[in-house]
């Protein structure tokens, strides 16, 4: 045992990048809805992008740590701290055995990440860590987080005592990510148009661009339903169902629309009338319940440029974040 | 095509989702650029390698599968609560409806929605009926048909298809080597069964 569940959150999960690949058998890739969080969080520890990580929602669960851990928390903002002290989100920390984090305030954001250095012992599924719910498989016996459970570390993390004073619960060590860049301009998504894109009226394009769509109470894992004024086709066709992904925009007949996000179905038999860009379901992965979203019509060269630079950024990150682990630990 | 682009996978491709009338492909945009960097874009790449794998789909030959899989279904009221509705909407009697589901067997056409949900088809035209207008929590190895297609539904779940049986079998084991019974391309045939039948099936599944 290395961290216990004290008091669960109201969906704490183990994730990591997906699943991909099996497709064939109606089983959808999952994974954390922000990825490029999940994958910081890990680097700031020094683990590989792909370990997995702890994905919180709020009101979030209160976690022992039954030894000493180096820990990095990102993604959303729920005011994190150990044993009442505040603890720095996006940087990493030690923190000492018998102390207990705890997240007491939405600050910002939808979904929080906590990744431990190491990684957690857990058997994969398909080759991914995710927890897939509706499958009841993979991650933490295909299901939730819940109180009492107790994850253990890859590694025995003692050595870690050693970088804090007696009377220290925790120090954050002196690198973090800087994620300002990625979660800019956090209600404007970049999409491209769908295949069933122009088959939508003029006025319903235009009404697309140009207005803002509130994200409904009932989104979760699985989908956010946008409300605003209402889309329509030129014609009513029946389409024959097809593959999604993560980030299409489906048009549902009542015209309103519904994103699917990391949960979605592999298929979907409604018209897919635009896609997010990979480099902007970060953004949509923290926004909530009643945000608003702009959806702003771009092209696949740019979509592409913006993924390949938040690649680089990453892959200097992993490579700062190791140089710094490196130098402490030897 | 599908069968194609797994011999002869491209750097980058993440997965493919097979429908009735669509391949879509699924792909790691970084990896592509890095391995095909002749291209502008990543798309244009992926773009080419499927008029490639489209080309040479035409003259691939696919192994044609025979693999036959009997389902054991129980249709009364109790499992088939659609059965009802059914008989009134197409003047059929329950054992007419039975008959017409028994009585061919069906392909499996694309997998999809949920892990382990075969879309099969087709079955007899005298038993199309539309979509459900609200979906209804449907449980797991319940048989359903709506249009000319008919599946099972592998875990418990909201579901907008008439349900007209229920399967003892377990059609999704994620701890199997391959976790569903049914996948693309085979022939399934139902047989019916009676209530004693089902439970003495359901007891010798294990875990269920």
């Amino acid at each position: 045992m290395s961290l216990s569940i004290i008091k669960p959150g109201v969906l704490d999960t183990i994730q990591d990048n997906g699943r991909p690949g099996f497709a064939k058998w109606g089983i959808n890739p999952g994974g954390a809805m922000d990825v490029y969080a999940s994958k910081v969080a890990n680097m700031l520890v020094g683990n590989c992008a792909h370990e997995a990580v702890i994905e919180i929602h709020f009101p979030g669960p209160q976690i022992l740590f039954e030894q000493n851990a180096l820990i990095a928390i990102t993604g959303a903002d729920f005011s994190p701290t150990i044993n009442d002290e505040i603890l720095k989100p996006w940087q990493p920390v030690v923190v000492r055995r018998n102390t207990v984090l705890h997240f007491p305030k939405l600050q910002s954001g939808a979904r929080c990440y906590i990744a431990v250095h190491g990684g957690i012992c857990l058997k994969k599924w398909l080759n991914s860590y995710s927890t897939n719910l509706k499958a009841a498989a993979g991650g933490w016996f295909g299901r939730q987080l819940r109180k009492g459970d107790e994850l253990s570390f890859k590694e025995n993390t003692i050595y870690f005592a050693g970088l804090l004073n007696e009377a220290q619960n925790k120090r954050e060590l002196p690198w973090q990510a800087d994620s300002k860049k990625v979660y800019k301009h956090m209600h404007e998504i970049l999409m491209i148009p769908g295949n069933e894109w122009n088959e939508l009226t003029d006025s319903s394009k235009n009404i697309f661009l140009e207005n803002n769509f509130i994200i409904h109470p009932s989104s979760d894992r699985m989908g956010y339903q946008l409300s605003g004024d209402s889309i329509s086709l030129k014609n009513n066709f029946e389409l024959i169902s097809t593959g999604v992904s993560f980030g299409t925009v489906q048009l549902l007949p009542n015209g309103q629309m519904i994103l699917l996000m990391a949960d979605h179905q592999t298929t979907g038999g409604y018209p897919r009338i635009a896609h997010v860009i990979s480099a902007h379901l970060p953004k949509l992965a923290q926004l909530r319940q009643s945000d608003c979203i702009h959806f702003i019509m771009t092209n696949i060269e740019t979509a592409e440029k913006l993924l390949f630079e938040q690649q680089r950024d990453l892959q200097i990150l992993q490579r700062s974040c190791t140089d710094h682990l490196n130098a402490i630990v030897c | 095509m599908n069968e194609w682009l797994l011999q002869n996978p491209f750097a980058g491709i993440k997965d493919i989702i097979i429908a009735y009338s669509s391949l879509s492909v699924f792909y790691d945009p970084c990896t592509v650029k890095k391995n095909y960097p002749d291209f502008s874009t990543a798309y244009d790449a992926v773009k080419d390698k499927l008029n490639e794998a489209a080309g040479q789909a035409s003259n691939y030959n696919i192994e044609q599968r025979h693999e036959i899989i009997d389902i054991p279904v129980c249709y009364d009221d109790k499992f088939g609560y659609d059965l009802n509705f059914i008989a009134e909407e197409k003047q059929l009697s329950k054992q007419d409806i039975i008959h017409l589901h028994t009585s061919r067997s069906y392909k499996v056409y694309m997998v999809g929605f949920l892990p382990g949900f075969a879309y099969m088809g087709k079955v007899d035209e005298q038993l199309i009926v539309s979509r459900k207008l609200r979906p209804q929590q449907v449980i797991s190895g319940s048989v359903g048909i709506t249009g000319s297609q008919t599946a099972i539904y592998p875990t418990t779940c909201p579901g907008g298809w008439h349900i007209i049986g229920r399967t003892p079998i377990k059609l999704f084991e994620p701890a199997a080597e391959i976790p569903i019974k049914l996948t693309l391309g085979a022939q399934v045939n139902f047989y019916p069964i009676s209530e004693e039948e089902f439970n003495s099936i359901l007891e010798q599944t294990p875990n269920r």
